[in-house]
């Protein structure tokens, strides 16, 4: 062929489009069966039945190291803050989303177990990467990265989350995906 | 033989026809936006979803939302469109659709009204003769868009209905001769054995692929191909006008399936008592819709020379074997 052809360098080098064999009417009957086993393929998607999330009604469960929103914690006995406004999350933060002003405690009204508290503390969840630097940077515990990830909002100012709404329980639990799922 | 070519069972009164076109008319504009919304379910569940299920129960009210957001949508025609044309083109599809569903039979005669728009004399002579005025609407309303992309879709629907047309009346052919009628009362009636889809598998299989062609549907969606003209002769259209031509496919669909019900599947027999015929034909007829669906969510679109030498080196040859074995069968026997 290279010798009829000399501008055709080799033929493993030139594209053949060729037909799938075999042709004919043995090609009609190979179509005929593989049409029909991919009716049966598609079949079987029917009976196993859908595997849609119908999501504002179900939601995807989270795993249990996801980081969503952001949580602050009090103690369980005695419900004072774990937060001693340190501003060691606030440095850590590289979205720099996070305003700390501490204040002394008033040894009568504890607010926290330290010596001091969190009189401001605001995370502004817009600017938020939720990279869970915070949570590693507490020396405390005392901000952990929750399972909540429904935080659209029609204003900037509203993302900004202060330290009610932080301490507060989420309304809704989010589902939490189990062990090994 | 001789074929009984201008012999009609009876003749009903003009009040009774034109009671029955109102009723074709409404139950064609009932039947095909609740298709429409059961082609997106069941296509939903054979990818593994469910479909519209948002608006109304079960999501059955989405042709409601479907359409009032077409009617709501700005009437835009391209400038180098012919007016006419362009707006009459979406109307023929449907009108053909609609007139095409008048034959099929949905039961016997009883009290003196057939169950059926009319017998017709010519009788399946008139679906082809309605369904090759079918594609002038998809012609017109590719050429007269004025478009490259709407005028390549226009061209396909034309070679492909040169292919298929023939495969599909070679194929009907068979249960025609056996039948020994041209009137689908009678082709029905003549099943009243056996139905012709066990001696005529062959012209059964044959017309159904014809009617993918002939319905524009997957395999056959090539005048639409939206994976490489857009969407072939409808690019151009919004609106009511494209919601025509996708209503117009969806009662295509059911008038191709009720003519293979007629044919092939017995048409209105069945078991159990006789006010049940036009149950079975409703049945019948959307268990093929429903294959026509099944075929949409597994083949992929054929090539266009697949196309071509799929219609004239297999479909041809094969419907004319079957027609002329069948000829043999019927003059000997």
């Amino acid at each position: 062929m290279s010798q009829e052809f000399p501008y055709l360098p080799d033929e493993s080098v030139v594209a053949v489009q060729r037909g799938p064999q075999p042709g004919g009417a043995g090609g009609a009957y190979r179509a005929f069966g593989e049409t029909l086993r991919g009716l049966k393929t598609t079949f079987a998607r029917i009976v196993e039945g859908p595997v849609t999330i119908q999501y504002p009604e179900e939601k995807t469960p989270v795993y249990p190291r996801f980081r969503g929103r952001h949580k602050l914690h009090r103690f369980e006995d005695t419900g004072l803050e774990k937060c001693v406004g340190c501003s060691l999350c606030a440095a850590a933060c590289p979205a720099d989303c996070i305003r700390v002003v501490a204040a002394e405690n008033d040894p009568d009204h504890r607010v926290s177990a330290g010596e001091r508290y969190a009189e401001i503390y605001e995370i502004n969840l817009a600017r938020c990467i939720f990279c869970g630097y915070c949570e590693v940077a507490c020396p405390f515990d005392a901000i952990t990265m929750g399972h909540e990830y429904e935080l659209a909002d029609y204003n900037r100012e509203d993302l900004v989350f202060t330290k009610e709404m932080l301490l507060a329980e989420p309304v809704e639990r989010t589902p939490l995906r189990r062990e090994g799922e | 033989m001789t074929l009984p070519l201008a012999e009609v069972g009876f003749a009903e009164a003009t009040w009774i026809l034109v009671v029955k076109s109102i009723v074709i008319f409404a139950a064609v504009f009932a039947i095909a936006p609740v298709l429409t919304v059961i082609e997106r379910k069941v296509l939903g569940r054979f990818q593994a979803r469910y479909g519209p299920n948002r608006v109304g129960p079960f999501g059955l009210l989405q042709p409601l939302a479907d359409a009032v957001k077409l009617i709501t949508k700005e009437g835009y025609r391209p400038d180098n469109a012919v007016p006419i044309l362009w707006a009459v083109a979406p109307a023929i599809v449907i009108f053909t659709g609609v007139a095409t569903l008048a034959i099929i039979p949905f039961g016997n005669v009883k009290d003196g009204v057939g169950f059926y728009g009319i017998d017709v004399s010519i009788g399946i002579l008139y679906f082809f003769a309605f369904g090759s005025i079918a594609f002038y609407g998809l012609l017109l309303g590719g050429w007269a868009s004025g478009s490259k992309y709407s005028f390549l879709g226009a061209m396909r629907s034309a070679a492909q209905l040169i292919s298929y047309e023939i495969s599909m009346g070679l194929a009907l052919l068979g249960a025609i001769m056996m039948a020994g009628s041209l009137s689908l009362v009678s082709i029905v009636e003549a099943q009243d054995s056996i139905w012709y889809v066990i001696p005529q598998i062959v012209g059964f299989l044959i017309f159904m692929v014809a009617g993918f062609a002939e319905a524009n549907r997957a395999p056959f969606d090539l005048p639409e191909a939206d994976a490489e003209l857009v969407q072939g002769y409808q690019t151009e259209y919004g609106g009511m006008r494209y919601g025509s031509y996708a209503l117009a496919e969806y009662i295509e669909m059911f008038v191709v399936s009720g003519v293979a019900v007629t044919f092939f599947l017995g048409g209105w027999h069945g078991p159990g008592p006789g006010w049940l015929d036009p149950i079975w034909v409703l049945v019948k007829i959307l268990a093929l819709v429903f294959v026509f669906m099944w075929v949409r969510a597994t083949v992929p679109r054929i090539r266009y020379d697949q196309l071509m030498s799929l219609g004239w080196k297999v479909l041809l040859p094969l419907a004319t074997l079957n027609v002329l074995v069948t000829a043999v069968l019927v003059t000997t026997t």
